[in-house]
């Protein structure tokens, strides 16, 4: 067949597809659009339950599903399509990954705004306005946005601007994929000499020197984030490791590193064997992780030269690391509440360790200033992330009395990792919601985009 | 939607009427279920639950007509209470009649009742559930089964011959299932304080309809393909199906 000659794209498999966390599977046709026309064909013969966009499915929850209905695994829709690397700005399609964007820009200079995983997609980076360590300088994703192409439900191709349509911008910036799906998009990166980050780590013995530690001196540092021991109790409780860093200049490094200083090519070291056994992260083996992790930081270690992909991505080295929760998987539960309520952070964690909740992986970071993000989640202040295994029955119950202690003080859950908060919280967390929902419904009036996460919240 | 971990926001209970199905819709209510549709033979009779739902929080409460032994009607039944706007989380089949092992000893057409409302009809209105739900690419199916029908006993083997059957397609079905978005859970209750049982002499680790209750929603939480209320009973019938028949047709049950 002649490359000219448009052909239908292929209707795609019925599938079962589940967000990081492996919770609440669901059946969806899943087809992969090679072209933007196949994704508008693809989305003007959507099925009645509508149809969502999909990159690598790292949302923990159910962002990314769209039971009984079409999902568009936009992970073929990628690359570079311009780059300017004068100024340090670049255009990437919807679905290309950061993890494609960083072996690219890093060698030359540049580097983006990454969460905890390389393996994000463009489109999914935006829809989520997905933050990292960096925060309190950078702000998310989305702050570095200038413009993006979006396909609408209704079939349109909107070239977004940030200063011209600031509306329809920021409802799509942290709208979870529901206002259409993002072809590509133009965004800012940030200058770097080497690819190395200068570690700064130091043990905190309890929650209270870990917030002083970051209110002090996260402003000398553009990366900051903390590692918490949830099982510490009594006067440890909240101890943990703070690691901080900055980009390292070229004269920073050890002369033997300079001459590969931007060599970028990150590797796996593992992967995670499938049908690993609910039940083997547990108090126990979470307490005995949690005492090493935090012991085998020395109390202060300074100027440590790590490359980007350890300081930024550790788990990336393992592939498919969410399998070690098993069959039943995990639900992560990240909030942020703002300056003054520390206090609720403190009753989080204590119930936490409490009830013997095993969670090995609890990180904490002080954000900087919000966005106009309609539905981002940043807000100035403190955000806890932990995950938690499937496992106990009273965990339903523990995490709907965090909602309602996060709620009293003015903070919100993070709808990227969300699988189980209430419908009903959503408008006290997002007091924008209405606004959010006025954009949505001007550019897809029948809800053409529809995803497991909207039908849950009532989006 | 189901969330991660096993709450729903609505649920079909067939056979509304009884006191496990109530009390397991009142504690999926106290959880996050908005939307109960309760099905029985007499809607009329189901106002008082439905209200005492109401109050508990749920936002809607239907009540539509199901007969269990009428079997032609079930299609449509399925096909009207789906085809809305609306997605159902979640069917409890829980309708079901104990029926009088002596009458149904004597009188073939009373042994046909238990059975074509406890198996048949249970078989009947599933296939167009299943149906449905893979429509809507997921959902949860909870059926109540029976420690009776783990191994048939004298003195109620007609009913328990029906859960028996109902069991064994259920565990089919639920292995078909996997891969679909749907999911089905059964349920082994033994002896439950309720109307059914009104008046008959308790069984040993009897039990309570919300005792039941929290028991399906743990299972749901944990992701179970079968639970038992209580969970002992499951070691007990273990050791009961391994007793000789000699021995276990004088033992007093």
């Amino acid at each position: 067949m002649s490359p000219e000659v448009a052909s239908a794209p292929a209707p795609g498999d019925e599938t079962l597809l589940f967000g990081w966390g492996g919770t609440a599977p669901t059946r969806a046709r899943l087809a992969t659009p090679l072209t933007n026309s196949d994704a508008h064909d693809l989305l003007s013969s959507a099925p009645a339950r509508g149809v969502v966009a999909r990159g690598l499915g790292r949302a923990y929850g159910d962002a990314a599903q769209n039971a009984g209905g079409l999902v568009l695994d936009a992970t073929a829709l990628s690359g570079i399509i311009d780059a300017d690397l004068e100024r340090g700005v670049v255009t990437a399609r919807g679905g290309t990954s950061l993890d494609e964007l960083m072996r690219w820009l890093i060698p030359r200079g540049w580097f983006l705004v990454t969460p905890g995983t390389r393996y994000v997609t463009v489109g999914g980076a935006i829809a989520s306005d997905i933050h990292g360590k960096g925060h309190h300088v950078d702000g998310t994703f989305g702050n570095k946005v200038q413009s993006f192409r979006l396909l609408t439900g209704a079939g349109e191709v909107r070239n977004v601007q940030r200063d011209t349509e600031p509306d329809l911008f920021w409802a799509t910036t942290g709208g979870m994929g529901l206002t259409g799906i993002i072809l590509d998009a133009t965004f800012e990166l940030i200058p770097t000499e080497t690819r190395f980050i200068r570690v700064d780590e130091e043990r905190c013995a309890n929650l209270d020197a870990m917030f002083a530690a970051m209110e002090s001196s996260d402003a000398s540092y553009r990366y900051s984030v903390a590692w918490i021991d949830c099982g510490a109790r009594g006067r440890h409780l909240g101890r943990g490791v703070l690691g901080r860093g900055n980009h390292a200049f070229l004269d920073e490094i050890p002369a033997a590193k300079r001459a590969r200083a931007h060599t970028f090519g990150p590797r796996q070291i593992a992967i995670a064997p499938p049908l690993m056994p609910s039940g083997l992260i547990n108090p126990w083996t979470v307490k005995a992780f949690n005492e090493i992790w935090y012991r085998k930081t020395r109390v202060t270690h300074r100027d440590t030269i790590q490359d980007i992909g350890l300081f930024f991505h550790p788990l990336d080295l393992v592939d498919e690391w969410n399998r070690i929760y098993g069959r039943r998987g995990f639900v992560q539960y990240q909030f942020v509440v703002p300056f003054g309520a520390e206090n609720t952070v403190r009753q989080i964690i204590e119930t936490l360790s409490n009830e013997s909740l095993p969670s090995f992986l609890a990180v904490l970071k002080r954000f900087g200033p919000e966005n106009p993000g309609m539905l981002s989640f940043p807000m100035p202040g403190w955000t806890l992330a932990v995950d938690i295994p499937v496992s106990n029955t009273t965990l339903a119950r523990t995490l709907d009395r965090f909602d309602e202690m996060v709620l009293n003080v003015g903070g919100r859950v993070y709808l990227a990792k969300d699988a189980r908060t209430r419908p009903e919280n959503l408008e006290r967390m997002y007091p924008r919601l209405p606004e959010w929902r006025a954009v949505r419904d001007a550019v897809d009036p029948d809800h053409v985009v529809n995803s497991d996460l909207a039908r849950r919240l009532g989006l | 939607m189901n969330d991660a971990l096993g709450s729903v926001q609505s649920a079909l209970i067939l056979g509304g009427g009884s006191d496990i199905a109530l009390a397991t819709a009142r504690a999926m209510v106290a959880r996050r279920c908005r939307t109960v549709i309760l099905a029985g033979r007499d809607p009329e009779s189901l106002s008082g639950a439905a209200k005492e739902l109401t109050k508990a929080g749920a936002s809607t409460v239907e009540r539509v007509a199901f007969d269990a032994l009428d079997h032609a009607s079930h299609p449509e039944f399925v096909r009207t209470t789906f085809d809305r706007d609306r997605d159902i989380d979640l069917v409890l089949v829980a309708f079901g009649v104990l029926g009088e092992q002596a009458a149904a000893e004597a009188d073939g057409a009373e042994a046909v009742r238990v059975l074509d409302s406890n198996f048949v009809g249970a078989v009947s209105v599933l296939v167009p559930i299943v149906a449905a739900m893979k429509r809507q690419g997921h959902g949860t199916i909870v059926v109540l089964s029976s420690v009776a029908g783990e191994r048939a006993r004298k003195s109620n083997f007609v009913y328990g011959a029906s859960k028996a059957g109902l069991d064994a397609y259920c565990q089919g079905l639920g292995d078909s299932l996997v891969g679909t978005g749907v999911r089905l859970m059964i349920v082994r209750p033994g002896f439950v304080h309720s109307k059914m049982t009104d008046g008959m002499d308790a069984a040993p680790l009897a039990t309570d309809p919300e005792h039941v209750a929290e028991t399906i929603l743990a299972g749901l939480g944990r992701g179970s393909e079968i639970v038992w209320a209580p969970g002992p009973l499951r070691f007990v019938m273990s050791a009961l199906r391994h007793v000789p028949r000699v021995v276990f047709r004088r033992l007093p049950l």
